[in-house]
């Protein structure tokens, strides 16, 4: 009773007079402030246990941080992210289309690729690829049935390059299949139908209008996908391949410094990834160019977004 | 008076038999026979339902027909005759028969990505490899014509319906059409701007442009339209001059029809 007492007295007392809201300020957020600094302080707090831990042996981190085995690994590792991830998506594309396509054919296809290469574990196939010559010892180009034009030893062929090459990549298209997939499908139907009335081919059509806009919902799980690509690679080290973790550990079994080379490998992933998340966000402003109303910088709502 | 006797001795750019269409067991269009002068704007009316977009989509062989023919300056769009036989288009062969409409769609169907400049010559240059400088000189005169000249940078979302939608008629004559065909094409605006868009095509319906136009304003029936058809339930009911069907409509269902929207 005496809070219904409180608001009808508040509403007929100062209703009365409008004031400008141009004046208006926000109250002080106690709460927030303090969950703000205590949330700085423990990250501080964090901060000087690593730095000031001697167990992390942060000499020994910068001693091998620039050492050339490091260097040729991350060289693997980044080079190995590179083409797997330009096949894949080249793969995946493909993949996509034939999936979205009426065919029923190419689009069942698709399906038992994606479900075979998404089903399995990516440690399985890459040894099976490794060991594609104990299946098949001869790969040969030839019309199916008739004897082979021409012909490789399969060893020769599958090197762990070649084969951490193949399976990070055929893996990887399944994946980005789906990616490609649900941003194909997220574009409005009238875009494909526009582009049909003005004459397009499919092809061309995909390719000036619906990939386009498409690229805005790909960006996000692309990136997402490349950074697991990249720790991903870390894999190939079963199959002998010299990347940035197989460094490491080939330096830390001769010296024993475990944590610090692991360190190594640490500040390298994150790098990689750091800078990845920072092309990613330019890319993904390439491709909203359409989607500002004004043309003006948005500093406002930037601002506002950093604040919380 | 002189123009509809000019015009009711054109030469027919749209002819369509007993065109049937259905989705699943649903019948959509149970035989319409539909002819166009070259010049004419027709007004297509009628009921949500009664097939008018649907057929407006077959012409330009957006959808395809189960029964019947559409022939668009001789040709049949979306088929070829070859030896006696009828052939679906390859899509190079549709594209080119496609080159002499154009269509503007009730949602714009602008491409978002593009700027408005680069929306229009998106189909002269990369479809029909014309020159840039000259398609953009060219888009340039369309967009004077809408009034947007001022807007060739911009992007859709930076323009009102109405303006988006202006955009779209000059891309659609960017292809330079003999024949040009309007989904509901003010349905989706604020009623403010309906009026600009009307103001554009009753503009165009006298520069003598063949015109199919579906909508539901009947004020633009009333002073742009040649012809005017009704339609409901998949069949075209009546059709005649504007002053005819609109005034004293024959047809109960058309006098029912009028009555709810004016």
């Amino acid at each position: 009773m005496a809070a219904m007492d409180r608001a009808g007295s508040a509403i007929t007392a100062d209703s009365s007079e409008g004031w400008d809201v141009s004046r208006a300020v926000a109250a002080v957020n106690y709460p927030r402030w303090a969950l703000t600094c205590a949330a700085i302080l423990f990250a501080l707090y964090m901060a000087w246990m690593i730095i000031a831990n001697d167990a992390f042996q942060w000499h020994t981190v910068f001693h091998w941080l620039f050492d050339p085995t490091v260097m040729q690994g991350l060289g693997v590792t980044l080079g190995l992210t590179v083409v797997a991830m330009v096949l894949g998506t080249i793969i995946g594309l493909v993949l996509a289309i034939c999936r979205l396509s009426g065919h029923r054919i190419a689009s069942g296809f698709a399906g038992l690729y994606i479900w075979f290469f998404r089903g399995t574990p990516m440690l399985v196939q890459l040894i099976f690829w490794y060991n594609l010559a104990t299946l098949f010892p001869q790969i040969s180009i030839a019309i199916p049935f008739a004897p082979p034009l021409v012909s490789w030893d399969t060893n020769t062929i599958i090197t762990p390059l070649t084969a951490a090459i193949v399976g990070l990549a055929l893996n990887e298209a399944a994946y980005m299949a789906e990616v490609i997939r649900a941003g194909l499908i997220s574009v409005d139907h009238g875009q494909s139908e526009a582009a049909q009335a003005f004459g397009m081919t499919r092809q061309r059509a995909l390719r000036r209008i619906i990939i386009p806009q498409a690229m805005r919902s790909i960006i996000p799980p692309t990136g997402n996908q490349l950074i697991s690509m990249i720790k991903g690679t870390s894999l190939v080290s079963v199959i002998a391949m010299n990347d940035l973790l197989y460094s490491v550990q080939a330096i830390y079994n001769r010296t024993f410094e475990i944590i610090p080379l692991l360190m190594v490998a640490v500040v390298w992933y994150l790098f990689i990834t750091s800078m990845l998340n920072f092309a990613q966000s330019h890319i993904e402003r390439y491709y909203a160019r359409g989607e500002r109303r004004s043309e003006a910088p948005r500093v406002s709502t930037s601002d506002m977004e950093d604040a919380q | 008076m002189n123009i509809i006797q000019t015009i009711s001795s054109a030469p027919v750019l749209v002819q369509a038999r007993d065109v049937h269409k259905s989705y699943g067991a649903n019948e959509v269009l149970k035989g319409i026979d539909l002819d166009v002068r070259i010049g004419e704007t027709v007004v297509i009316l009628g009921p949500s339902g009664s097939g008018k977009s649907t057929l407006l989509r077959c012409i330009n062989h957006l959808e395809s027909m189960q029964k019947g023919s559409i022939l668009v300056g001789g040709e049949q769009v979306g088929y070829v005759k070859r030896d006696g036989k009828l052939y679906y288009a390859n899509a190079a062969q549709l594209a080119r028969q496609r080159h002499g409409i154009g269509m503007v769609f009730q949602q714009f169907n602008l491409y978002p990505h593009m700027t408005v400049m680069q929306n229009i010559i998106e189909a002269p240059v990369g479809v029909y490899k014309e020159k840039r400088a000259s398609a953009e000189d060219y888009a340039r005169m369309l967009l004077k014509r809408v009034g947007l000249l001022e807007k060739a940078s911009a992007y859709p979302r930076q323009l009102s319906g109405g303006q988006q939608q202006r955009v779209a008629i000059a891309r659609a004559l960017a292809i330079k059409p003999k024949l040009m065909l309007f989904d509901e094409p003010t349905s989706a605006l604020d009623p403010e701007l309906v009026g600009e868009v009307l103001a554009t095509m009753r503009d165009l319906a006298s520069s003598g442009l063949t015109m199919i136009v579906v909508t539901h304003e009947i004020s633009f029936a009333r002073e742009a339209a040649d012809r005017v058809i009704f339609m409901d339930g998949g069949r075209i009911v009546e059709e005649g001059p504007p002053d005819q069907v609109l005034v004293n409509p024959k047809h109960p269902r058309t006098r029912a029809f009028l009555n709810r929207v004016i």
